[in-house]
């Protein structure tokens, strides 16, 4: 067995095809003054024969893939046009008295070497384009034709080093079960084109195309990260069967986007997606998700040398404004301290940090840090459907506080004329155990809560999560903790307003029950969490649950409420 | 010849796509467009040298450009870099 970088989800099981490209043997390095023109024109010509190649690969990209995808192919035709690869290559054959074929390697070669030079993986990787375009620009001067993947007579895996990206578009979609390479991450071209073209695909596995023969039968566990080679009859049932569970799956899910959450006797409930980025919002839009019920900001924070502009953050809400539409996006404001820090702001050595200076605490002591957050939200306020909360509430001064600078924000935008959501509604995060206690005096001052079941887990049972030794300590479904968070909704409901959750208890499928008996009106998850938790929630009685969640709140311990739930809450 | 310093924006900075829309922008523009990074400058208008630059989000770059139509040329390329998609 391999073990490789699980780059795709999905299993696949077939022969493998062993994919690798003729090595090119340059011949004939050095030239003649007198072959220098020759050599000029066979390059001129072998650049046409390939400009001639890619156009017909990019005209299939945009027919079959989308304008940004196929983006990648009209980059491969520039490549190739480029003046300084042009200099480069003619340089080479004329100076250095190259033949065509090595002037264009050599050119390539001290390309490359600076792109893979660079520091971040994803640039790195753009070496990859560059290689496929002058390989293949070598191939026609030397007369060469690869094995293609456009022309398979039965079903593959496709076994490489790693795939370009003029492989995969030529690749036969129908014929291709899964991709097994030997380098590449994550972030690789053929990790994400597998993604996209839902192959599944294990990369970075190092020696499969050593250990792998032609023929060879073999399984791709898109979702482990395995590749058996030769396996055992037992070893394909096992396969076969958890490929069909994959499959019925993502199948079950795919039909369950686009349709309200509601409970069979009518309880409307919100499925949104934490996110820490504007990128982030594909996949929440990609899974269906009915809002952001926690954008964490700290992101645009952290990684630099100064607090981001009220521009720059501006930008960055707009756009998850813009792209989210008229639903709802939550946008926490900064939550840094306790295991986060930022290198611009001097954070003292605290003994207990998570007790320290941190989130709202500091934001309050640093007022024009907040007011500069809150003003570059009320601006993108008038773009989407934002809100706006506040994180580490332990007391009703808190809120008041950042409320009034938020009130002062309004007041200056009103000035210079900028217009915004000047209804935009303000929650709170419920993560200590005093602000859930407190619940029902803290609500009048706001419109809603969200609860945050990472940190009220550790406050409420003095447990520090991050420590290994008393981890089994660190229990959600202490009674305790779900007291609070019942009182918490209670409190919400009590005023006409609403609570959400926005730790990972509310993309547990076994705790969303609990929490829909309780009534939770809003979970907010990982978006790949959703429609899983949305299967749930669909064939669930909120009465049924209402009933079987005040048991659970009678229960003795945290032993109790877990054997309970196990059981399926009987 | 007009020169302004700028940060990198967007989260995955200029690589192969944003490189390439970018490189078929400045080349509707008659002027020189140089993008200048630690010293060492690198020619707008090829797309290999772009992506030489290696510029993630944050990094600090000068825009130089010489030429008939620097002034808008200079004007529309920073508006392009605020508006990359990522």
């Amino acid at each position: 067995m391999l073990k490789g970088i699980a780059a795709s989800p999905g299993i696949s099981i077939g022969e493998a095809l062993i994919y690798s490209k003729q090595e090119l043997k340059i011949e004939n390095i050095k030239i003649n003054v007198c072959e220098v023109e020759d050599e000029i024109k066979r390059f001129e010509k072998a650049k046409d024969e390939t400009k001639a190649q890619l156009e017909m690969i990019k005209d299939k990209a945009e027919q079959t893939m989308s304008e940004k995808e196929a983006q990648v192919f009209k980059a491969h035709i520039m490549v190739l046009e480029d003046a300084t690869l042009y200099k480069k290559i003619t340089n080479n054959i004329m100076q250095n008295m190259l033949s065509a074929e090595a002037a264009c390697e050599k050119a390539m070669n001290d390309i490359c070497i600076i792109l893979e030079n660079l520091k971040d993986d994803y640039m790195r990787e753009r070496a990859v384009d560059i290689k496929d375009v002058v390989s293949r620009l070598i191939s026609n001067l030397a007369g060469i034709n690869n094995l293609c993947l456009n022309d398979l007579e039965r079903d593959v895996i496709v076994v490489c080093e790693d795939l370009t990206p003029s492989d995969t578009m030529q690749m036969d979609l129908d014929k291709i079960l899964g991709v097994v390479t030997d380098i590449g991450g994550r972030t690789s071209h053929t990790a994400i084109i597998a993604r996209t073209l839902e192959i599944p695909a294990v990369v970075g596995s190092r020696i499969a195309t050593c250990k792998i023969s032609n023929g060879d039968l073999i399984i791709v566990d898109g979702i482990s990260g395995e590749v058996i080679i030769n396996p055992k009859e037992n070893e394909i049932k096992f396969y076969s069967k958890k490929r069909e569970d994959y499959l019925l799956h993502t199948k079950e899910l795919e039909e369950l986007k686009n349709i309200p959450t509601v409970t069979k006797d009518f309880r409307k409930l919100e499925l949104c997606a934490n996110i820490g980025s504007p990128k982030d919002i594909e996949g929440a839009i990609r899974n269906d998700a009915e809002g952001v019920g926690l954008y964490r900001t700290e992101f645009l924070y952290m990684d630099r040398k100064c607090f981001p502009t009220e521009d720059e953050q501006f930008e960055a809400y707009k756009e998850v404004a813009l792209k989210m539409g008229n639903k709802p996006v939550i946008i926490r404001t900064l939550d840094i301290g306790g295991d986060k820090e930022l290198s611009y702001i001097n954070f003292e050595k605290e003994q207990n940090p998570f007790l320290g200076w941190r989130a709202i605490r500091m934001c309050l002591d640093m007022p024009e840090v907040l007011k500069v957050q809150l003003r570059a939200i009320l601006k993108a306020s008038h773009y989407g459907n934002l809100l706006i909360m506040y994180p580490m509430i332990t007391g009703i001064e808190e809120i008041r506080k950042a409320n009034k600078i938020l009130e002062e924000a309004k007041g200056e935008l009103l000035q210079e004329n900028i217009s915004f959501d000047e209804k935009v509604k303000v929650g709170i995060m419920i993560e200590t155990p005093a602000a859930a206690l407190m619940s029902d005096k803290l609500i009048k001052e706001v419109d809603f809560f969200s609860i945050g079941t990472n940190d009220l887990t550790q406050y409420t049972l003095a447990v520090d999560r991050g420590n290994e030794k008393i981890s089994n300590l660190y229990q959600p479904f202490h009674p305790a903790v779900l007291r609070l968070i019942k009182k918490v909704i209670d409190a919400s409901h009590s005023e006409g307003k609403w609570t959400g959750m926005c730790g990972e208890m509310a993309g547990n499928e076994k705790a969303a029950l609990l929490l829909l008996g309780m009534g939770l009106d809003e979970f907010s998850m990982s978006s790949i969490s959703i429609l899983k938790v949305r299967k749930v929630l669909l064939n669930s009685s909120f009465e049924e649950m209402k009933i079987i969640s005040e048991k659970v709140l009678e229960l003795d311990s945290v032993d109790e409420v877990i054997e309970f739930i196990d059981k399926g809450y009987k | 010849m007009v020169e302004k310093n700028y940060i990198v924006k967007n989260e995955t900075g200029l690589h192969a796509r944003p490189a390439s829309e970018l490189v078929q922008f400045v080349n509707k523009y008659k002027s020189d467009i140089r993008i200048i990074k630690d010293g060492c400058e690198y020619d707008a208008k090829s797309i290999i040298e772009i992506l030489c630059i290696g510029a993630v989000k944050g990094t600090e770059i000068v825009i130089s450009v010489q030429g008939e139509d620097e002034a808008e040329a200079m004007d529309n390329i920073v508006n392009f870099l605020d508006n990359i998609e990522e």
